[in-house]
């Protein structure tokens, strides 16, 4: 009886993927092996090229990809949800990443580094002068604020990453200005040498970095070449006595620019290629002194927020910088530039977790006492919907920051796609609840005195800089992909051998007949959620098994197209970082419930509020994804957009014809 | 010149929390609320590290009586710069009881036993206002005390201390050992900073139960009832001085 399943599965499981023919195929890099509709077989670069273009997409991930496709399967939550699967480990239950010696150790950091930020730092001030006051600065520096995750015997506090994100929320709650100081010191500027340098360089600049003796900076963007790092033109040629790289080119808006001593800069070094041996520019990362001469910068940039932070224009003109200040691999620059980002940007969703909190703060004081048309305003469902809306944000941007924090303590290697999904989400959260917040407080929420127009200007640069949360939409959507391609292709070459694969092809056979019925393909989060949550874990398995079928509908559709549809990848990427969110919370909530928190039955409400309002919207981005009239739609902005450009303005002319 | 100085620490609860008291009236709700070191206290404290920074000491012992939680206060004590700490511990009922007269007792038996020669405190702790600790404990060893200090000086075998009191200043020079309380305008207490708090954690805290030092804690006070102040009522508005002297005398007041 087996046999028989066996032996039809090749036509039944053709129907059901509408593709006749095996999947077969083999590539020489990572690359998406996609089945096209007439049965041709299609190895694909696609995913390669596109990682060579973004910022936030790098080669890194294309040997990550490489290897999970031979190696062990993937614990990631969202790498398994884009195959409509559902990997528990990394999510269920909620890391608690702190064992008892530094949960105590953290909690008598919290105290000082809160009672400096209320007594000390001035955030108005910081941002009337646009730099950090020279001794708020050195009060940062004496209280070790700048090494905080140098290791101890280096001179630094050694903290894990769930307890650099727990002080790094204090920083965002109260000036951002000072929190991208002290991040683009050492969340990039030094993280390089944290994690590539070789012992000589650790111990040479780890100690005076960790004390604020000296400062570093992150140097990457070039006028030329944003989000498509790859571009870069600075360029370090190695001397003929093999003994140092001469180094020239310029760098833009880079943090610290102005004060740093220390700069991981990223250039072209000529290579020979081992294979063919003709010549080829490869990016290498350096650790630049300024002391090696050559180093200038331009003024501090005027800029719409974080003022307190000094952005400069960095130059470099014939450095010699050492062979020894290689960071990493010669050629391997790209790799370093994105283990770096991908590393600090847990940061981010931790610091922004705070800012919301404090502006929170604000704007229900102000509702809680104004009184207008007789009664408090909190007493009105415009008023009410909006400091809902900004619970339940903050409560996912909190759970996601401390699940991947908690994960990358536990050892986690896999987290790149849910660190950019956090980068995106707190980014735009923060802002439309401080967005929110001046709406809440009205007038006052626009007059300087209240400190949250401050905020406001602060934060729209978090959208944009460590990767813009287009280019990181993007990466989400195509590494899904890409992953969700790896399984198609495991599956064509269990198709090879069907009778030694029987079990797994039945399986995928029933699982697709079911999902294309509408049933349930027997995804469940029983035993993970709390039974409470039951009704919205059922809301998210049901997403996610849609989910894992629009993805490999699409890659069937657009084949290795995929990359260029933008239209389509942005909305893959919304669902899927709402599904991420929906999964996050249900871990927060569970355990809360499970420990009988005081506040657990609000947060149930929160996950549960939450849990509705993403099913709807991954339910109706999905549906647009099947329908045909998307493509009406997206063409449609296409023309639309070319039209603007090639006008360069407004098309249509002025309704009165003048 | 004084060699070892003992600094009391009250572990209390944060001057920035809304105090509430318990539904019972038995005393205030503790639980779950913030708690710190007594700001006169780090004060205290402040004095004693300076004193060692200029070389006029030589060691700093930070002391606190309580339950588990008090060595959080010691610890914050040994991150502004206290060499070692004592936990002396007290807990339960005993804790709940415990007043001036039983901490000077405490006090006392550790200055001998450690043999300081200088105690500092803060002139009083911010939830009971008793300001009787230092003088009971100076009382206690017989040893002069220098009480609501603002500025103090060391010299050969003597210490100058200026003390804030109702009419001014009063200047005053007394003999070690002593018994020191410190005023607010002492000192401005140093921020802990990160790495001294990470260095805190090598620091000892012994720990020592009051039995093991003789005292006795039973307590001469007994609680009855814990109140709120009374809510702040409204005025009243009068047209004349003899309307104002008219309602004085109804109200019993003159």
């Amino acid at each position: 009886m087996l046999l028989r399943k066996v032996s039809q599965s090749s036509a039944v499981c053709g129907s059901i993927l509408r593709n006749p023919a095996v999947l077969s195929g083999s590539q020489r890099q990572a690359a998406v092996v996609l089945a096209v509709p007439n049965g041709r077989l299609y190895a694909s670069q696609a995913a390669q090229a596109v990682l060579e273009k973004p910022a936030a997409v790098g080669s890194d991930a294309a040997a990550k990809a490489e290897k999970k496709s031979v190696a062990a399967e993937s614990k990631s939550f969202a790498v398994n949800m884009f195959k409509g699967q559902i990997a528990t480990s990394q999510v269920f239950p909620f890391p608690k990443a702190l064992n008892e010696e530094q949960e105590q150790f953290l909690q008598e950091l919290v105290g000082p580094v809160s009672k400096f930020f209320e007594e000390v730092n001035d955030p108005a001030k910081n941002d009337e002068l646009e730099k950090v006051e020279d001794h708020t600065m050195e009060g940062l520096k004496e209280m070790g604020a700048f090494g905080l995750q140098v290791p101890a015997d280096l001179g630094g506090l050694g903290l894990s990453n769930t307890q650099y994100a727990r002080l790094v929320e204090i920083v965002g709650s109260h000036d951002l200005g000072v929190g991208i100081t002290l991040g683009a010191h050492q969340s990039i500027g030094f993280k390089g040498i944290l994690l590539f340098g070789n012992k000589a360089q650790k111990e040479k600049y780890l100690p005076k970095l960790a004390t604020g003796e000296t400062i570093a900076a992150f140097c990457l963007t070039e006028p030329a070449s944003g989000s498509d790092a790859a571009s870069i033109k600075t360029t370090a040629v190695l001397s003929p006595c093999g003994k140092f790289y001469t180094m020239n080119g310029s760098k833009i808006w880079i943090s610290n620019g102005g004060l740093a001593e220390i700069f991981t800069v990223f250039a072209k070094t000529p290579m020979k290629d081992p294979k063919t041996g003709e010549m080829k520019d490869k990016i290498t990362a350096f650790i630049v002194e300024r002391s090696f001469g050559g180093v200038s910068h331009g003024p501090p940039e005027k800029k719409m927020g974080i003022k307190a932070s000094n952005t400069a224009e960095v130059y470099f003109e014939d450095v010699r910088v050492p062979v020894d200040c290689v960071l990493g691999e010669v050629g391997g620059g790209f790799k370093v530039a994105m283990n770096i980002l991908n590393n600090g940007r847990f940061g981010m969703a931790a610091a922004l977790s705070g800012t919301m909190r404090g502006v929170m703060t604000k704007a229900i004081d102000h509702a809680a006492n104004r009184t207008q048309f007789g009664n408090k305003i909190h007493t009105y469902g415009a008023i009410q919907e909006k400091m809902a809306r900004m619970a339940m944000l903050h409560y996912v941007t909190e759970s996601m920051a401390y699940m991947i924090s908690g994960n990358m303590d536990s050892g986690a290697t896999d987290f790149q796609i849910e660190a950019a999904i956090s980068k995106i989400f707190a980014s735009e959260a923060a802002w439309t609840v401080t967005d929110e917040s001046i709406q809440v407080m009205g007038g006052m929420g626009f007059m300087k005195g209240s400190g949250v127009e401050r905020v406001m200007r602060d934060l729209r640069i978090f959208r944009i800089f460590e990767g813009t949360n287009d280019i990181l939409r993007l990466f989400v959507a195509l590494n899904g992909f890409q992953n969700a391609g790896n399984h198609l292709k495991s599956l064509q070459k269990a198709l090879k051998n069907p009778f030694g694969n029987a079990g797994l092809l039945t399986a995928e056979i029933t699982k697709r007949a079911k999902r294309k019925a509408g049933l349930s393909t027997g995804l469940s989060l029983q035993g993970s959620i709390h039974p409470d949550l039951a009704q919205s874990g059922d809301l998210t398995v049901k997403a996610i098994e849609q989910f894992g079928a629009v993805i490999e509908e699409l890659l069937v559709k657009h084949g290795k197209k995929i990359i260029d549809e933008q239209f389509v990848l942005k909305r893959v990427a919304d669902c899927a970082i709402d599904l991420y969110a929906m999964v996050v919370v249900l871990s927060r909530a569970s355990r809360s419930l499970s420990q009988s928190h005081p506040s657990a039955q609000h947060e149930k409400m929160l996950c549960d509020t939450w849990c509705m309002e993403a099913h709807d919207r991954v339910m109706r981005d999905i549906k647009l994804l099947r329908s045909g009239e998307s493509k009406r739609l997206f063409n449609n902005m296409r023309s639309i957009s070319a039209a603007v450009v090639e006008n360069g303005g407004v098309v249509s002319p002025h309704p009165l014809g003048f | 010149m004084p060699g070892r100085v003992l600094v009391g620490v009250k572990r209390v609860i944060d001057y920035a929390v809304k105090i509430r008291v318990k539904p019972d009236n038995s005393g205030v709700v503790t639980d779950g609320v913030k708690h710190s070191m007594n700001p006169f206290c780090e004060i205290a404290v402040e004095e004693a590290v300076k004193l060692k920074e200029k070389k006029l000491i030589k060691e700093v012992v930070a002391v606190s009586c309580g339950p588990q939680q008090s060595q959080e206060t010691i610890r914050t004590a040994l991150a502004m710069g206290a060499d070692r700490g004592i936990h002396v511990e007290v807990s339960g009922k005993d804790y709940e009881n415990l007043g001036p007269l039983q901490v000077s007792k405490i006090l006392a038996a550790l200055a001998k036993k450690e043999e300081a020669q200088l105690i500092i405190l803060g002139k009083q702790a911010i939830d009971d206002d008793c300001n009787q600790t230092g003088q009971m404990t100076a009382a206690l060893l017989d040893w002069p005390q220098g009480t609501f200090a603002s500025e103090v000086s060391l010299e050969e075998n003597q210490i100058k201390v200026v003390r804030e009191i109702d009419g001014g200043l009063e200047t005053i020079r007394i003999n070690t050992p002593a018994v020191l309380t410190a005023d607010l305008r002492l000192n401005t207490p140093r921020y802990a900073t990160l790495p001294n708090i990470m260095k805190a954690k090598k620091k000892k805290i012994a720990n020592v139960k009051p039995a093991d030092l003789g005292v006795d804690l039973t307590s001469r006070l007994e609680v009855l009832r814990v109140d709120e102040p009374p809510q702040r009522e409204a005025g009243m508005k009068v047209e004349t001085v003899e309307d104002l002297v008219g309602k004085l005398k109804d109200a019993g007041k003159v």
